[in-house]
């Protein structure tokens, strides 16, 4: 006489379907690095985070939460005076990392998910005659403030074999601005290191 | 109610029953396949975070730097020089007058870290003072990579270094060591 494995099948497709729904599919970078690794294990924040992703001595800039992301787009857009539709700001909010210059982001937003990785894209501008990374990050720390009520958390996710200075150029660049206080994904190292 | 039963054999007393169908079925394989996809997906959804160390930086204002100079002694301090290639020097109190003099060190567990754990314990009986510990000052060229970088900031977590500090301004003696031989 075998048991009555009913209840036992709701249970588990009940947790299937949740844990299901909560799972994020994971979009592909366009921008992929290698991160070193390192025994530390803090676990990064899962909101209230914009990524700058340092690779190929090019800049990319990842932001989390929809509401942040369309008003940091609405707050570049003011200050560029380039226009963005509604289903533009949409589709934005959806995308993950970026790496154009503000004129070129439409073109960008307009393509499809699978042509944004194998677009060439060059990089944010960072230099000192047109540094809209620092504009980037500046209206992404005030539209985080306006819809979350928080201050932004910033990590940098570079590359191992990146050299020195492209790294310290993103970190001035977060300097400039009073953000002292940043994280730096790794990978994970094993004990025995 | 694991196996669909067709009812006893029919027929013992002549009559032609028509066969009773359970409405039970074997639900044993469905939880299998269930909880093994619970099991992924459970794994998968924590497993996927990314880890990251935090880094904290000191304020960056040049009017202020230039007014209060911070002086330390150099006796606490030990300085890091990351060059090209993995080449790293160190060397412990002034570049002029230095405590120990530059040395080319491996990076890791038989390079860095055991003269890190020496010369920590060694500036703890100099200050004998558990709050004035080991300053380590890191270095990193500008041919150096973020990967050097990282290492040695892991090095700081290991041993548990708790002043440290990134220094982008190179002495034209420290340039020469890093480029010499």
């Amino acid at each position: 006489m075998s048991t009555d494995m009913t209840a036992m099948c709701d249970v588990a497709f009940l947790l299937l379907t949740f844990f299901i729904l909560t799972a994020t599919s994971k979009v592909p970078e366009a921008l992929p690095v290698d991160t070193p690794a390192s025994t530390v294990e803090t676990k990064l924040p899962e909101s209230d985070l914009a990524t700058l992703i340092v690779g190929k001595d090019k800049v990319f800039f990842d932001l989390k939460g929809k509401d942040v992301r369309i008003r940091t787009l609405e707050l570049m857009e003011d200050k560029y005076g380039v226009k963005f539709s509604e289903s533009d700001k949409t589709e934005f909010s959806l995308m993950s990392d970026f790496g154009v210059p503000i004129a070129s982001l439409k073109g960008l937003i307009d393509m499809k998910s699978s042509d944004r990785i194998k677009a060439d894209q060059p990089g944010i501008p960072k230099d000192s005659t047109d540094n809209q990374l620092r504009e980037w990050i500046l209206n992404a720390r005030k539209a985080n403030i306006e819809v979350a009520n928080k201050e932004l958390n910033f990590a940098i996710k570079g590359d191992a074999q990146e050299n020195y200075p492209a790294i310290q150029k993103v970190m001035d660049a977060l300097q400039d601005q009073n953000v002292n206080s940043f994280s730096l994904i790794t990978g994970k190292r094993g004990k025995d290191f | 109610m694991a196996e669909l039963n067709t009812g006893d054999g029919g027929g013992k007393d002549g009559k032609v029953r028509s066969k009773k169908l359970s409405s039970k079925v074997d639900l044993t394989a469905m939880v299998d396949l269930a909880f093994l996809l619970i099991t992924f997906f459970m794994l998968t959804t924590t497993l996927s975070k990314p880890q990251s160390m935090s880094l904290a930086l000191p304020d960056k204002d040049d009017n202020e730097i230039n007014n209060k100079e911070v002086k330390v002694d150099e006796n606490r301090t030990m300085t890091l020089l990351l060059g090209e290639n993995g080449k790293l020097v160190y060397y412990m109190g002034l570049i002029t007058n230095p405590l120990i003099a530059p040395k080319d060190i491996a990076y890791g567990k038989n390079g860095i870290r055991p003269e890190l754990i020496a010369r920590k314990k060694s500036v703890l009986e100099y200050t004998g003072n558990p709050e004035k510990g080991i300053i380590v000052i890191i270095k990193p060229s500008k041919k150096s990579k973020y990967k050097n970088l990282i290492d040695i900031l892991d090095e700081m977590a290991i041993t548990d270094v708790k002043t440290y500090a990134i220094v982008n301004d190179f002495l034209p003696e420290e340039t020469k060591l890093l480029e010499g031989k």
